[in-house]
């Protein structure tokens, strides 16, 4: 019988398919694991409503979880409380930067109508002089951004919170 | 049928239809920047519709799952607001639409995440976020333009004027709806158009632009009844499903 820590163990092999350094744990959208007559339900929340990862998410948790002999779970999708971006831990923030991507940094309210876009050092010479291309980049949780001082594109994870 | 579902179809359709309605602009952005952010609004508002129709097939007695309502209803039985159906034209009468849209949304699910079934309230708690950043974009979109060259401001009032007709609908309420207020399950729509018009009002300042005085029509997509580019939108929406039934990816 697998307790709750082989099961974490064995579901940080899961990755994000589009950011594939960071596993569903890093991110922070593994929500639950709870065990009742010896049969599993893992809970996962989507980060943005559209998010198209979380089909091949779920799909990876199932041949996982098979490929390590676990037989009985369920995995079940919840939106409430909604995923933010302060769920991403420390080491998943830090293999974001790694990886090219600058991680989420701490912005103002959003509810602010205008606001400033915020200042995101570029991950890759650590510049602040970087600027906004747009708000939007290659997946619904990014924005393009441009490093003034290296010149290097890079996608920015947006703070969703 | 049964008014929670009602409304749930009015919502999860203007999230769907709207969806569909920017996806077509995939490959076709003024800019690639816009492209690819109209896209990923596209894909928001089609992952919105998604949790809302997958809620509305349990209590449907006619469809199962959120592709048989997405894809097997005919023109009469989708609720979506007109607004929402209008073509995307030029790039002001796209981000002019979406700021009508942004501007309805956002309070909407502010005051949807109060409600007693909680699966509407964790819809609307799922969606707001999303749709702060959409209302930020399509804002900033609508000064821009409206406050830029002479051709853009033109063209961003002209799609203020064409526009505005279709917006009342968007406060209108049924019995089924006013049931669904009485009952603390949904906000009252009517009551949202104050802070709709104070965001619209502040931006179109801004922006330069005016407001037509008069209120417009009334669209009557919520029982139904769609303009003559409704038809076009479900041609090719539902093509697939249509001539391959049951088709999955």
């Amino acid at each position: 019988m697998v307790t709750a820590e082989d099961l974490r163990e064995i579901l940080s092999q899961v990755k994000d398919p589009e950011v594939p350094v960071l596993s569903i744990l890093d991110l922070g959208i593994l929500r639950s694991l709870t065990c009742e007559n010896q049969h599993w339900t893992i809970v996962i929340t989507p980060t943005y409503s559209g998010c198209p990862a979380m089909q091949t998410i779920e799909a990876d948790i199932r041949t996982t979880l098979s490929r390590n002999k676990v037989d009985h779970f369920t995995v079940e999708t919840v939106l409430s409380p909604a995923w933010t971006t302060d769920w991403i831990s420390e080491e998943g923030k830090r293999k974001l930067e790694e990886y090219g991507i600058a991680p989420p940094v701490d912005e103002v309210d959003k509810s602010v109508l205008f606001s400033k876009p915020p200042v995101v050092p570029c991950p890759l010479c650590k510049s602040q002089k970087t600027k906004m291309v747009s708000q939007f980049g290659s997946t619904a949780c990014k924005a393009h951004y441009q490093c003034l001082e290296c010149l290097e594109p890079f996608d920015y994870f947006k703070c969703l919170r | 049928m049964e008014n929670k579902l009602k409304f749930l179809l009015r919502l999860g359709d203007d999230s769907m239809i709207l969806g569909q309605r920017l996806s077509e602009l995939c490959g076709h952005g003024p800019i690639l920047e816009e492209d690819i952010a109209m896209t990923n609004i596209a894909l928001d508002l089609i992952g919105q519709a998604t949790n809302i129709y997958t809620y509305a097939a349990t209590l449907s007695t006619d469809f199962n799952d959120a592709d048989g309502l997405a894809f097997l209803r005919f023109e009469h039985q989708y609720y979506n607001a007109v607004l929402v159906e209008q073509p995307n034209g030029n790039f002001g009468d796209t981000l002019v639409r979406q700021f009508f849209f942004d501007a309805f949304r956002v309070p909407l699910f502010q005051q949807m995440m109060q409600s007693k079934d909680e699966t509407i309230a964790a819809i609307a708690e799922k969606s707001l976020k999303e749709t702060r950043y959409h209302l930020k974009h399509s804002s900033e979109w609508v000064i821009r333009l409206g406050d830029g060259t002479e051709l853009s401001h033109e063209r961003a009032q002209l799609a203020v004027f064409d526009l505005w007709r279709y917006t009342q609908e968007l406060f209108h309420m049924d019995d089924a709806e006013r049931e669904l207020v009485d009952a603390g399950i949904i906000p009252n729509l009517a009551d949202l158009r104050g802070t709709w018009l104070q965001t619209v009002e502040s931006v179109m300042q801004t922006a330069t632009l005016q407001i037509p005085e008069n209120q417009g029509f009334f669209g009557a997509g919520r029982l139904g009844r769609h303009s003559e580019y409704m038809g076009y939108i479900l041609a090719q929406m539902q093509y697939m499903q249509r001539a391959y039934p049951g088709m999955q990816w």
